[in-house]
């Protein structure tokens, strides 16, 4: 588990100015990098050709229902909490071709499937939450037997390089799931960022191929302890929580809450907290057909329990309402995504508090839940 | 398809609106070829032909109504029509010009004509099933080729063209743009707008302004509340829902909740 006690394992210090040979050394191997850059007021993952293009000085403040950039002195380019996404659209696109139909002159139909092609990409600063909701993906998509090829193609081709949190935001609660602030081995390259640069670790053997390319230097022993400190301070800096455990059996328990309702009065049932829910996996597909009806494109696009068409099925709608909706959501992501996953569904990024058009904070809500009906 | 099997007829018709939905046909480029090849198109004032009358498969219709004149007229391309097909903000939900029913039109009249005995308006501007069944409503300011097409394809093959009624937040983050609502607090619409414009305006930082209409299950009372903590006025807050698209029963329910 990501804070559980994985021994430091550095194998040394980058400095600032040689962060570009991190970046050389993926291109060499093949990768596309992107990392994290400013854009349209948040910290998106975007190409990155140089260290130059981070996003350095800049922090962020996040509440419900509000995110805000701003510009501070510090040195550091990963003194941010996490933005909209990290790596869930990379994977699990929000919108895709699956397979293409063409009509012949007599009627019949071919069916072609759309190959998946992007090349292998190497996403630099996820966060441990998202390496956590990243192996809850894998274990949806790739089902043993029942893999999705175009998640599965673009899984084998990442290379993650994990840069530990540092600036949780007044969202988190990484800490309280179990998934961070730290990561653990499911990444590529582990770093720590200290005002003079970084501290590397290897977490597995492509990884190590990087590493032994990196013009790396000793890590001191005071660049050791200023890294637990901070390490600590991002653990106990997290203001929110979430109830530990199973919480299955209690908020089924909990099926006529009145709690439903109030937060229904607030919810505006839009899909933003799916959205930007990185374990989330919800999608429909639609065919668009050419106008002289010869040829369609068979699409996957991202879906949403909050929609009146997720529950529509033969002439009825399941959950007409934003109670029935909001209450799917949550006995599903925290109660039995355990039955199915072995897990909650829950990694603690808080993006569907931020996220979330009209603030609603899903821990509220759950400490709501557990409380005794009708107080 | 049998040699003799006639090739459906179809009908565009214009009534107040600018004219901006039939472009959605116009702008198809080497889809218009096929679309004239698939169907005769009989009544197309905008392109040229001119048969108002005629008897069709499919009529479109964009614009709302706002004389006796329109009355009548819609009665007849109802009559007309197998399919009654509405495009655009006018005709499915009253359009910019429905902006006069909250106000006393009447006194604009003498104002700004010189001879007002000439007009001969209706006392509301309305959308069109306000006087006629309507099979299919295309929203939007304007309808888009993509939402055109799709229903002509639909109806030519037999089955109900799909409707696009979720908000426009879904199709915002399937476009992975930035939230602009929680990331620079503009009042932004899409969270009770019906999608279908690919999130054209939040991809270009501004917030929607609702011309798609209500999506369904919207909550508007929520959202308002919400644009009051953004600092939004009582009437800053009536207009965001009396625009484009005010003739609409949530839009206009929530909109009068600001009228003094």
């Amino acid at each position: 588990m990501a804070t559980g006690g994985a021994s430091p394992g550095w194998r040394g210090f980058l400095p600032r100015e040689a962060f570009d040979t991190l970046l050389r050394a993926l291109e060499a191997a093949g990768y596309e990098c992107i990392g994290p850059r400013v854009e349209d007021g948040a910290i998106l993952y975007r190409g990155l050709s140089a260290g130059s293009d981070l996003p350095q000085g800049v922090e962020e403040a996040q509440a419900p229902g509000h995110y805000r950039l701003q510009h501070t002195d510090t040195p550091r380019c990963f003194a941010w909490a996490v933005g909209p996404q990290a790596i869930k659209p990379h994977l699990f696109t929000p919108r895709e071709a699956l397979w293409e139909t063409e009509r012949d002159a007599d009627g019949r139909l071919t069916f072609r499937p759309v190959e998946p092609g992007p090349r292998p990409l190497a996403i630099i600063g996820v966060r441990a939450c998202d390496l956590a909701a990243l192996a809850l993906q894998d274990q949806h998509f790739l089902r043993a037997g029942n893999a999705d090829p175009y998640y599965a193609h673009r899984r084998e081709g990442l290379f993650l390089v994990a840069v530990n949190c540092t600036h949780p935001a007044a969202t988190c609660f990484c800490v309280s799931t179990g998934d961070g602030p730290q990561a653990g081995d499911d990444c590529d390259l582990a770093l720590d960022e200290l005002d003079e640069g970084y501290a590397v670790r290897a977490a597995s053997s492509k990884g190590e191929t990087i590493v032994q390319q990196l013009p790396l230097q000793a890590l001191t022993e005071a660049q050791q302890a200023q890294i637990g400190r901070e390490r600590e301070a991002a653990r106990s800096a997290q203001q929110r929580t979430m109830p530990a455990g199973n919480l299955r059996d209690h908020l089924f328990n909990a099926w006529e809450h009145p709690r439903w309702a109030q937060v229904a009065e607030r919810c505006l049932s839009c899909g933003n907290c799916t959205s930007v829910c990185p374990t989330c996996f919800c999608h429909q597909q639609v065919d668009v057909p050419t106008l002289d009806g010869g040829n369609a494109t068979h699409y996957r696009e991202w879906d949403s329990c909050f929609t009146q068409n997720h529950s529509y099925i033969h002439g009825i709608t399941l959950r007409p309402d934003t109670r029935s909706r909001y209450r799917q959501w949550l006995t599903h992501k925290l109660g039995s995504w355990h039955d199915q996953y072995g897990r909650s569904g829950c990694v603690g990024c808080g993006r569907c508090i931020t996220w979330c058009p009209v603030g609603i904070d899903i821990t509220e809500e759950v400490s709501a839940l557990l409380a005794e009906a009708g107080k | 398809m049998h040699e003799t099997t006639a090739k459906p007829k179809v009908a565009v018709h214009k009534f107040s609106s600018c004219d901006g939905c039939q472009l959605a046909f116009l702008d198809m480029g080497e889809d218009l070829l096929t679309l004239s090849a698939m169907v005769d198109i009989v009544h197309f004032a905008e392109a040229g032909m001119l048969d108002a009358d005629a008897t069709v498969d499919v009529a479109f219709v964009e614009g709302s109504l706002n004389t006796r004149h329109d009355l009548k007229r819609i009665q007849a391309i109802r009559r007309n029509s197998r399919f009654l097909v509405t495009i655009g903000a006018c005709a499915t939900a009253g359009g910019l010009q429905a902006l006069r029913n909250f106000t006393d039109a009447d006194a604009w009249h003498s104002a700004v004509y010189a001879t007002p005995e000439y007009l001969d308006s209706l006392a509301t501007a309305s959308p069109i099933k306000s006087a006629v069944h309507v099979d299919l409503e295309l929203w939007g300011c304007p309808v888009n080729t993509r939402q055109v097409t799709g229903a002509v394809r639909a109806l030519l093959s037999g089955v109900t063209p799909a409707v696009e009624q979720d908000k426009v937040c879904m199709e915002c983050k399937r476009q992975q743009a930035v939230c602009v609502m929680v990331a620079k607090g503009t009042p932004c619409m899409g969270p009770v707008t019906r999608t279908g414009c690919g999130a054209l305006c939040p991809r270009f930082e501004r917030g929607c302004y609702a011309c798609y209409g209500p999506a369904e299950n919207p909550n508007t009372d929520s959202l308002s509340h919400w644009f009051e903590g953004l600092g939004l006025l009582p009437e800053q807050l009536r207009e965001q829902y009396h625009g484009i698209t005010s003739q609409t029963e949530p839009f206009t329910a929530a909109g009068n909740r600001y009228r003094k």
